[in-house]
């Protein structure tokens, strides 16, 4: 009995073998699969280990680490609650993370490739440091006007968004998207809790998760005039050129006609394009689109921004907030022909032309910069740690030039007309100049209109100072004016506050 | 395999004879190796305490110093009623009993609020409770060592302790699922807050019996046979008890849905079969029947579900766990991960996350200590328990008697046999069944029914290596045992 015995030893050892092999397959081979899935755990843990680093502007901290006293040691907080957060997005234990908290996250985490040097050092003296800070170009005092005035719109409205950006360099200064949200509950180290926040925000029919101010796209209405006036002006129109105007036209193939907005709007056969702008003529802007054609309306749109699928507002190298690209759609008949009516109502930013806030913003910005539009960006600075050393400060530049300076200049006379003479009154500010257009586009059949308006202020030496979008959703009879007065105290606040730049 | 024909093996093909190379006891090795695996255990807990506290409390070396007594307690037990056993046997299964202790311990700290830690009672939580449940399992075996003087004796029951495993085994499988049933095995008997699991003790029984049974029908099993391809095949009458077996197991898996402990039986007899008859036959027959069971059950639990649905379940988590990494495959997958974590040194004693396995102080124990002491450590336990295994085996080739042959080889493959199935199963390198790890695992019934083997495995190995002169002394057998002039020869001569 003793060969088999010695033969049942011989198997165990193998089985042995086999349970070895199979270990050395897991814990070797797999290991570093299995340490980082998403699965697992750990590395939740792990990130919690440390503080994350926060994110601030002007100064004040908008995201920060508190320390607690559970398993996960350090707890995300948001001091300003939802007034930033479609900004900063937020950082839950088991859900997505979104905006800046997502784009900076290696950063922010002090994982990135840029603080290797912490790490190694960590790695010696046993140190926890936390990860590296994010400094913002929100100005606060814009940030704080953008939210109490969309939120407590005069018109009720209950959705909307305003971005004001610094036309010279690109840099954000206000981003307010409406209704808007607590992130804290979303960062809860309770995951189940966390969890049904979430929920309940993703099924509200307001979408509050959504960053409307960059994308959600909307028929820009008369705002969209700018871009048919540049075109335009490139094209032999002056701005004191007669363009044929009316209180009504109807295109040469089909029936409904093109209306003003009010009977008191050029109501004679011909107007300047600087009255036409002025007041907002649709039937100037109805013939003036037909006449320009499909093609110079788009390749004009394509130039100020339109189309563009990958811009992102974060750094200026790569990554950010992904910018929903503005549509021009289509203008022709189609089979490729011209469409004079789709035209005629695509000129007055009808039909399929959709813009997102931002945009609206780059529009009034580039006007306002002579000609040149600046890329939009977030993140001024990149702190480590220990806050001395700099790891990235933002060097702005320039996106595209739409249009010359010389063609940038007369529209910036037209649009300081508007706020002075026309329909954008109420974004008037004392001691600057302040330019703009307001747009009220129909939304769907039987639904309110959208009210929008793009503008910008320049100071004494006529020096752009902001340029700012404001879009109320669905907000009805005087939505634009609505708009124009939030867009004028967004732009006040900016200027005054000169540490949020 | 020209031995088969031989009713009785000649001293001249045993493995060692009796003599003065085996006169030498090696208690005191026993000893020192005993003091180095308290000097580890106590060690991992002063890590574990650095780890999670900070801090190494003065009273870290509390558990260790317990278990030392206790094993202390256990050596000089064997000195006197044992003193030519195993060395090694003692030793190993302190090292893996105390590591087991240790981690318990590890993890009622890790469910402990950071304040109360410091100040955790040793006899507190799963830790505290694992080292009573040691306590009571380390006295019970002395106590078998005391009346058990001569492992012969034991055949004398055969038949009442086969009886008694079979019912003990049918127990929870007839008890209604709520006396019975945790996480869907049907293993228990659940009385109180308390819950046996008295397939265990059954393992132990019913190998007693294996080995009293084969022994009388070895011949018969071993010359009737048909040669088919080269291969001896046994008749079919003979097949019988094969048969019967294996219909057995096949009903534990099927009501108390429990693949493991089914394969861990199947194969307990199949290997004492082969070890009494030395027929490669009974292996491929014993293989085929099982895994032709095993095929069956999942292909009917994929098809008519019924008792089959859980086996076919777990077959299917085990071929893609990830494919339902939350539900179904989250225990499998937080297993994997924990030891993917662990990688080839560990987190370090203390410092890993085992409390993100479900019930890692039960099946995932080797999982949890794993991340935290890596490939190196696990290999470490796994020689541990081969050193164990293969020292079983090694009593079993030089004890002289047919019957102490086979009771300490399949005690011994048994005990192999139920490390590959759980270490396997959380491995994901075969189906996972809920079986625990010997030691290592919480649970009084598994600890106890694997310290009563270590006494039986002691108790045969001391016979072993015990020379012929020898005769009398303080483990003299039992009247009423074999006459004494058989006692050196290898004899079939055991009679109820």
């Amino acid at each position: 009995m003793n060969a088999p015995l010695r033969r049942v030893g011989v198997v165990v050892m193998i089985l042995f073998g086999l349970l070895f092999a199979n270990l050395n397959w897991i814990q070797a081979y797999k290991a570093d699969e299995y340490r980082t899935s998403d699965y697992n755990g750990r590395v939740q843990v792990a990130l919690y280990e440390r503080p994350r680093g926060n994110i601030e502007a002007g100064g004040t901290a908008l995201a920060t680490s508190k320390a607690t006293s559970g398993k996960l040691k350090y707890l995300r907080n948001y001091p300003g609650g939802p007034k930033y957060a479609h900004v900063l997005g937020y950082e839950p234990v088991n859900l997505a993370d979104t905006g800046i908290e997502r784009v900076e996250n290696d950063f922010l985490a002090g994982t990135s490739d840029a603080l290797i040097a912490n790490r190694i050092k960590d790695m010696f003296t046993g140190d926890k440091t936390g990860g590296g800070n994010v400094l913002l170009t929100i100005s606060k005092r814009a940030q704080d006007t953008a939210y109490e005035q969309l939120r407590n719109n005069n018109n009720g409205v209950k959705k909307g968004a305003a971005i004001a950006i610094d036309p010279r360099t690109g840099a954000v200064q206000a981003l307010v998207s409406m209704p808007s949200f607590d992130p804290n509950p979303l960062a809860d180290h309770d995951t189940n809790k966390a969890t049904a926040t979430y929920n309940q925000l993703e099924q509200d029919p307001d979408e509050p998760l959504k960053n409307r101010a960059l994308s959600e796209t909307l028929p820009p209405g008369s705002t969209f005039k700018i871009v048919v006036a540049a075109a335009a002006l490139e094209n032999g129109v002056g701005k004191n050129t007669q363009i044929p105007a009316g209180s009504s036209w109807t295109p040469p193939t089909s029936g409904s006609p093109i209306r003003n907005a009010a009977p008191s709007i050029c109501p004679q056969s011909q107007v300047t394009l600087m009255d036409a702008v002025t007041h907002s003529c649709n039937t100037g802007f109805a013939q003036l689109g037909v006449k320009l054609g499909a093609d110079t309306l788009k390749e004009k749109a394509r130039q100020f921004g339109f189309e563009q699928d990958d811009l992102t507002v974060g750094q200026l190298g790569e990554g950010g907030l992904t910018v929903a690209p503005s549509r021009t759609g289509a203008m022709e008949a189609p089979g490729g022909g011209t469409d004079p009516a789709a035209l005629a109502q695509s000129s007055i930013g009808q039909r399929d032309v959709k813009m997102t806030p931002l945009e609206g913003a780059l529009i009034a910005g580039t006007v306002a910069n002579s000609g040149s539009q600046m890329r939009p960006y977030l993140v001024k600075q990149l702190l480590a740690p220990d806050r001395t050393t700099s790891y990235y400060t933002a060097k702005p530049r320039e996106l595209r030039q739409p249009v010359n300076g010389t063609v940038a200049a007369d529209l910036r006379e037209m649009m300081v007309s508007v706020v002075e003479n026309g329909s954008g009154q109420k974004a008037q500010l004392r001691g600057y100049t302040v330019g703009g257009k307001t747009g009220t586009a129909q939304s769907a059949p039987n639904r309110p209109d959208h009210g929008w308006f793009i503008g910008f202020a320049l100071d004494k030496n006529g020096t752009p100072v902001s340029a700012v979008c404001v879009m109320l959703e669905e907000a009805g009879s005087g939505g634009s004016g609505e708009a124009a007065r939030i867009a004028g105290k967004i732009m006040q606040a900016a200027i005054a506050d000169s540490g949020g730049r | 395999m020209t031995a088969a024909a031989t009713p009785a093996v000649s001293p001249a093909t045993t493995g060692e004879q009796p003599g003065v190379r085996l006169a030498r006891s090696r208690r005191n090795s026993e000893l020192s190796l005993l003091l180095l695996a308290m000097v580890l255990v106590a060690a991992y807990g002063a890590i574990i305490e650095a780890n999670m506290l900070d801090t190494v409390t003065p009273d870290f070396w509390m558990p260790a110093a317990v278990l030392g007594a206790l094993f202390l307690g256990m050596h000089l037990v064997i000195r006197w009623l044992a003193p030519f056993a195993d060395s090694a046997l003692l030793p190993a299964v302190a090292l893996l009993n105390g590591i087991g202790v240790g981690f318990l311990r590890r993890l009622d700290l890790g469910k402990a609020a950071p304040a109360e830690r410091e100040t955790l009672a040793i006899f507190a939580g799963n830790g505290g409770r694992q080292l009573a449940w040691t306590l009571a399992s380390v006295i019970l075996a002395a106590v078998l060592l005391f009346i058990m003087k001569d492992h012969r004796a034991v055949s004398r029951y055969a038949y009442t302790l086969g009886l008694a495993g079979i019912v003990l085994v049918m127990i929870p499988a007839v008890l209604p699922a709520r006396y019975s049933e945790i996480y869907g095995a049907k293993l228990w008997i659940k009385v109180g807050g308390f819950s046996i699991q008295p397939g265990e003790f059954a393992k132990l029984a019913l190998l007693v019996f294996f080995a009293y049974y084969l022994v009388r029908k070895r011949e018969v099993l071993s010359l009737a046979s048909r040669r088919v391809l080269g291969i001896d095949f046994p008749r079919g009458r003979d097949l019988g008890p094969v048969i019967a077996v294996w219909a057995f197991s096949l009903l534990v898996l099927v009501f108390e849905k429990d693949l493991g402990t089914s394969l861990l039986y199947f194969g307990m007899f199949v290997v004492t079969l082969y070890i009494a008859t030395e027929r490669v036959s009974w292996l491929l027959i014993g293989l085929l029947l099982f895994f032709g069971g095993a095929y069956l059950a999942y292909v009917l639990g994929g098809t008519i579900g019924g008792p089959f649905a859980n086996f076919h379940l777990r077959a299917e988590i085990w071929l893609d766990p990830f494919s339902d990494p939350y539900e179904k495959g989250y225990q499998l997958v937080q297993g994997l991960l924990a030891l993917g974590s662990g990688g080839l040194f560990g987190a370090g004693p203390g410092a890993g996350e085992p409390l993100l396995i479900p019930e890692v102080q039960n099946d995932f124990i080797f999982a949890g200590i794993g991340e935290e002491i890596g490939l190196f450590g696990l290999t470490a336990l796994l020689v541990t328990y081969l050193l164990i295994v293969e020292r079983g085996l090694r009593a079993g080739l030089a004890v002289r008697d047919s019957f102490g042959k086979l009771l300490a080889g399949g005690l011994a493959f048994t005990l192999g046999l139920q490390v590959f199935v759980i270490v396997g199963g959380i491995s994901k390198l075969i189906p996972l069944t809920g079986q625990t790890t010997p030691f290592l695992s919480a649970g009084g019934s598994s600890l106890m029914a694997n310290w009563l083997l270590i006494a039986v495995l002691l108790r045969v190995s001391d016979a072993a290596r015990r020379p012929v002169t020898q005769g009398s002394g303080p483990a003299a057998r039992p009247a009423g045992g074999p006459p004494e002039q058989l006692h050196g020869a290898p004899t079939e001569v055991i009679r109820p």
